[in-house]
């Protein structure tokens, strides 16, 4: 979707602020925040691209007045509603309704390590055939998708050249919407950085994107 | 339906919470709005409408009540990216890159295989891409369309990566960006950035910098910034007497 999310050359944001001391967390509840959306995870009713696509459905007013463990919040209380995890009387009240079920926890704390160690892995061993190859010219395909897609606006329609193939990964745009994983190839593309910014841009310079086979076409 | 969930969360999760507490939310991270006047991000922030801090502890207080959340795995996932993985194994990874030139080119070429041999490896790292700077290319890495970085071998990203600011800006001007973080790229050096756009993930192997000859990996290790790994830092010469 065109969401403010998609912020890739936009302009007016301010300036960059750096906090040499900067905490992992700033605040207890950030950390929470953390491993609460985490933990949740453990049930496997989502993805992450369903998890991204459900932060960037944030409206865009709200979207900027959030902080980002808010939106990470945000995002989870919709997708335990979606998923009949909790009701909306749940989160209103704080409390468990009269007579729901109690569950008992898949994630434990015994789990947490060989999770982060082990990952999420969106490589797939599956055959797919690639249709483009190292150093071919590709355009990135002019498409606007009313849902999740990691093609950002910038880049869209503009020419580059395929500068190595990652191997085959889980397509988002179709995975986020629970519609199959749709494994197919990632290619790193080098597009000049005047080729999507004009002549603004130093000419030596360049910005590469990671991207599907279904985001490209020959060029 | 997305523009009653903030009114929802905040009405809701803080009434559960008990109206008497009042924390303030002194110090959390700044939301996206707060950068077109000038002050330090961590004032009270007066247009956050509700205690952020309420509404988690009342979310999770449900979740435990409901059998949903284990509050020792919660903890736990805190704990390590608060004590155990952080920028000290990336810097340790660059050490050992810069000490033994034959890790350094299975670090570029193999980084997945590079990265476990020290044991680094996983969440948010499971398919990792190390990029080299060099004299004459100088690489920067951004996550434009959310906030991908390289957990395993940076821990969670600053404040500043998530940012509207640094977002938007990294690709369209990446040199007016390095300046900002007071690094000025010659001319004739490329600037390339990579845009985290899928599930890869980015380290910057920085340039070792002149005068550390002959010394430790760990002693190495000590000058690779966070930021340096990112790209928008150099490593510097060491002072004279530093290699005491």
């Amino acid at each position: 979707m065109n969401g403010v999310h998609d912020m890739g050359g936009m302009h007016g944001m301010g300036a960059i602020k750096e906090d040499k001391s900067e905490p992992v967390f700033h605040a207890t509840w950030e950390g929470r925040a953390y491993g609460v959306t985490r933990a949740m995870g453990g049930w496997r009713l989502w993805n992450l691209d369903a998890t991204r696509f459900q932060r960037e459905l944030i409206a865009p007013v709200d979207y900027f007045q959030m902080s980002y463990y808010e939106r990470w919040i945000a995002g989870l209380v919709e997708l335990m509603l979606k998923n009949n995890l909790v009701t909306r009387t749940e989160i209103e009240s704080g409390r468990p309704d009269e007579g729901a079920p109690v569950r008992t926890p898949t994630f434990t704390a015994d789990k947490v390590a060989a999770f982060i160690s082990k990952g999420v892995p969106a490589r797939r061993d599956v055959p797919a055939a690639a249709s483009f190859r190292v150093g071919q010219r590709v355009r990135a395909r002019n498409v606007n998708p009313v849902g999740h897609t990691r093609l950002p606006r910038y880049v869209r329609g503009k020419v580059g050249t395929v500068d190595r193939d990652h191997g085959i990964f889980v397509f988002p745009d179709t995975n986020a919407h629970f519609l199959g994983e749709k494994p197919q190839h990632v290619y790193s593309v080098r597009f000049d950085a005047r080729e999507l910014w004009g002549e603004q841009a130093s000419r030596r310079d360049s910005v590469y994107l990671d991207m599907w086979d279904d985001y490209l076409a020959p060029a | 339906m997305t523009t009653t969930r903030r009114d929802l969360l905040t009405t809701a999760l803080t009434a559960a919470a008990g109206a008497t507490v009042t924390t303030k939310l002194a110090s959390a991270e700044g939301a996206d709005h707060d950068h077109d006047h000038d002050h330090h991000h961590d004032h009270d922030h007066q247009a956050v409408p509700s205690d952020p801090a309420l509404r988690v502890k009342a979310l999770e207080s449900l979740l435990v009540a409901k059998g949903l959340v284990d509050r020792a795995a919660v903890d736990a996932l805190i704990d390590t990216y608060e004590h155990k993985v952080g920028p000290r194994n990336g810097a340790r990874v660059v050490a050992r890159a810069w000490s033994d030139p034959a890790y350094k080119q299975r670090l570029l070429s193999n980084p997945d295989a590079a990265l476990a041999e020290l044991g680094y490896g996983g969440l948010q790292g499971e398919h990792m891409v190390v990029v080299e700077n060099t004299a004459e290319v100088h690489n920067l890495v951004v996550c434009t369309l959310c906030s991908c970085y390289p957990w395993p071998v940076l821990g969670l990203p600053p404040v500043w990566y998530k940012s509207a600011p640094y977002r938007s800006r990294a690709v369209i001007d990446p040199r007016g960006v390095l300046s900002e973080f007071g690094l000025k790229i010659e001319e004739n050096v490329e600037v390339r950035v990579w845009d985290s756009t899928a599930e890869l993930r980015y380290l910057v192997l920085p340039e070792r910098p002149a005068g550390s000859d002959g010394w430790s990996e760990e002693k190495l290790a000590a000058l690779v910034s966070r930021d340096a790994m990112v790209g928008v830092a150099k490593i510097a010469t060491p002072v004279q007497g530093d290699n005491a």
